[in-house]
């Protein structure tokens, strides 16, 4: 058994009422299709309201799908019991100001967990706790200290330390780097990246920062909308984008070539992600894309295999 | 010279401690008509504060003193509330990094926008409502006449975003302030921003100040480029020189730690470790006496800490750096 986790035909509807109106649906992920192999981090890209944090909470059940399966080490999610299911898969927030309870000193917010979830003693508690405190780089005299004592960088490795207590087998990681600064931002990716390898971690990894997610991943994911756009291997995916949509992705993102840059966005391609609420016909992307052709308006593209990874575009 | 500012400090006074903290020191800096600096720097490199007393925002905690600070002809430091008044908004405007919490919720864009030109120009209102549809058209907002009614909920972030510029740019101020525009956008509508103050600045011959953590945004739209770090410059120049020849070792440091084999000259090969650099930028009560770098420095000398260091500048190139070893570059002819 290969994959650590399997996603089939993932849907999350969410109903908008509306008093004395019509409810309104909101497709917030459709058919989304994807597994994710031992030691491997998936990266998911696009812009905001395209479902990836969405993605993030179906998956670990802090919102529940509308239809679908996800299996975990080739068990249904539903089949497991809740203490089994959270010490194999824990999450990372993006915010680590709002992510940690301003009120509980470092020790706890790490012992917690395993209080919750195991039957430990306190005093094998204590052991685990500092040396995971070790592992993250957090020195011991720092336990007893609230979390407003902590620099931003600190407050991410604390949650990353509480992540991980229970020893998951995957970590979903909803842009853990964005609220911090560029060279303290490299100290955490590296940090993650030797966990990873020590823990034989599986990653999902999402950011809005295409550099970030370019160092750090193995295969891409990038959704628009809801739907997957372009699935494969990073490199396959950064250096020969086959959608519209992950070209335009690509040549938005500022990189460090000095002067006048290299591309144009297509004027079609400008404007911004349109409501989920009101989705076109046929391919979500078409009344923004350069390459639309009249079969694009009437169905909804397939995701198919093209050059090495899949792609759900009849142009590309 | 349109903003020449030279050994600006600025102290807050502070209940804990007895000495005021001191916050920026001896920032020197000059910014011409029509031209683009971008300044980055992470947060407590005193960016933001500098941008404050460049508007007179500062809290009456604040002690802003300097040997010059001169925007259009009007000395900064002796301005009454009344004299801030006329130059705020009108000659220097500034943009927010959070367009959301920048714009008041309960009322309409009409509102705020007729509001602000109102209070600058001696127009009637009609004629404000027909400026501020030409105005929203002008930042590539569709449907102008519609928008204007709308709420500020009802825009997205990158719409909101472009209103707070079609409000600063209202004015046509000789200098617009845009503090992390474009940090809560996404990519795609990123771009789109920094296009359209790019374009603005060269049509209506402003300058732009344009501040940033990211030094892929500076890099491609300002041409010069400073880099701050606790209160300090620590590098400035031309942008294309400055990123391809860093002289300080925290710019350089800043660069290396970039992800993403994006990142030209270097072809960086994904997941191993990047060069990170160590410890955290210090606070304001602990800041070190010599080098403000030096505690995290890999050069670091008995030197870099005994003193504080001067700024050195390379004359041909325009350049200048606060540290006493720079680092070399072999010239490639």
């Amino acid at each position: 058994m290969n994959n650590i986790l399997e996603v089939k035909n993932l849907n999350k509807v969410f109903e908008i009422k509306k008093f004395l109106k019509k409810s309104l649906s909101l497709k917030a992920l459709s058919d989304v299709n994807f597994t994710l192999g031992q030691n491997v981090t998936l990266g998911i890209v696009g812009e905001s309201g395209c479902g990836k944090s969405t993605l993030a909470k179906v998956l670990t059940q802090l919102e529940i799908e509308t239809s679908g399966e996800i299996e975990l080490l080739g068990k249904k999610y539903k089949d497991y019991k809740p203490r089994e299911f959270h010490s194999l898969i824990q999450m990372v927030f993006q915010d680590p100001y709002q992510s940690l309870n301003p009120r509980k000193k470092a020790f706890d917010i790490i012992a917690d967990p395993l209080r919750i979830n195991t039957d430990k003693s306190e005093e094998e508690i204590r052991e685990l706790v500092y040396s995971m405190m070790k592992k993250v780089g957090l020195r011991a005299e720092f336990a007893q200290r609230y979390p407003h004592h902590f620099s931003g960088g600190q407050r991410q490795r604390l949650g990353i330390a509480r992540a991980l207590m229970l020893r998951p087998r995957v970590l979903i990681l909803d842009e853990p780097v964005s609220a911090l600064d560029v060279s303290i931002q490299a100290q955490v990716l590296n940090l993650l990246l030797d966990l990873q390898k020590e823990f034989s971690l599986s990653y999902i990894f999402i950011s809005h920062d295409l550099s970030v997610i370019q160092h750090i991943s193995d295969k891409i994911l990038v959704m628009y909308l809801g739907r997957i756009v372009e699935y494969g291997p990073r490199d396959e995916i950064f250096l020969n984008p086959k959608h519209p949509y992950t070209k335009i992705l690509l040549e938005s993102a500022p990189t460090l070539t000095v002067g006048k840059q290299t591309k144009e966005i297509p004027e079609s391609a400008k404007g911004e992600i349109p409501s989920a609420l009101y989705l076109p016909k046929g391919c979500a992307f078409s009344p923004r894309c350069p390459m639309v052709t009249p079969e694009c308006l009437q169905a909804i593209p397939e995701l198919l295999n093209k050059d090495n990874r899949l792609v759900a575009c009849f142009n590309a | 010279m349109l903003l020449e500012v030279e050994n600006l400090n600025i102290h807050f006074k502070s209940d804990r401690s007895k000495n005021p903290i001191h916050a920026v020191r001896d920032l020197s800096f000059s910014v011409k008509q029509g031209e683009m600096l971008g300044v980055v720097g992470e947060s407590g490199s005193g960016k933001s504060i500098t941008n404050l007393a460049l508007m007179g925002l500062l809290p009456d905690s604040s002690l802003v003193t300097a040997k010059k600070a001169e925007f259009n002809g009007h000395n900064l430091l002796s301005l009454k509330d009344k004299q801030w008044q006329k130059i705020r908004g009108r000659e220097v405007a500034m943009i927010f990094q959070d367009p959301m919490t920048a714009l008041n919720p309960f009322l309409s864009v009409q509102f705020q926008m007729v509001e602000t030109i109102k209070a600058h120009m001696d127009i009637s209102k009609k004629d404000a409502i027909d400026k501020s549809i030409e105005l929203l058209s002008l930042v590539g907002i569709p449907s102008p006449k519609d928008r204007l009614k709308a709420y500020p909920f009802e825009l997205s972030g990158g719409m909101a975003q472009r209103v707070m510029i079609a409000m600063a740019i209202s004015t046509n101020p000789k200098l617009l302030i845009a503090d992390e525009p474009t940090t809560a956008l996404d990519v795609t509508i990123q771009k789109q921003i920094l296009d359209l103050i790019k374009m603005l600045q060269e049509r209506q011959n402003m300058a732009v100040v344009l501040v940033t953590h990211d030094l892929g945004v500076v890099s491609q739209y300002s041409e010069r480029l400073q880099v701050m770090y606790a209160g300090e410059v620590v590098e400035s120049g031309p942008t294309k020189d400055l990123i391809s020849h860093p002289e300080h070792p925290y710019t350089h440091a800043l660069l290396g730690s970039r992800p993403g084999a994006l990142v030209d000259n270097l072809r960086r090969v994904p997941k191993t470790i990047l060069p990170s650099i160590p410890g955290i930028v210090p606070s304001f009560n602990e800041r070190p006496i010599g080098c403000q770098f030096s505690p995290r420095c890999e050069f670091v000398t008995p030197e870099c800490q005994r003193s504080p260091i001067p700024i050195f500048e390379s004359e041909p190139a325009h350049r200048e750096y606060r540290c006493i070893h720079p680092i070399e570059h072999v010239v490639i002819k």
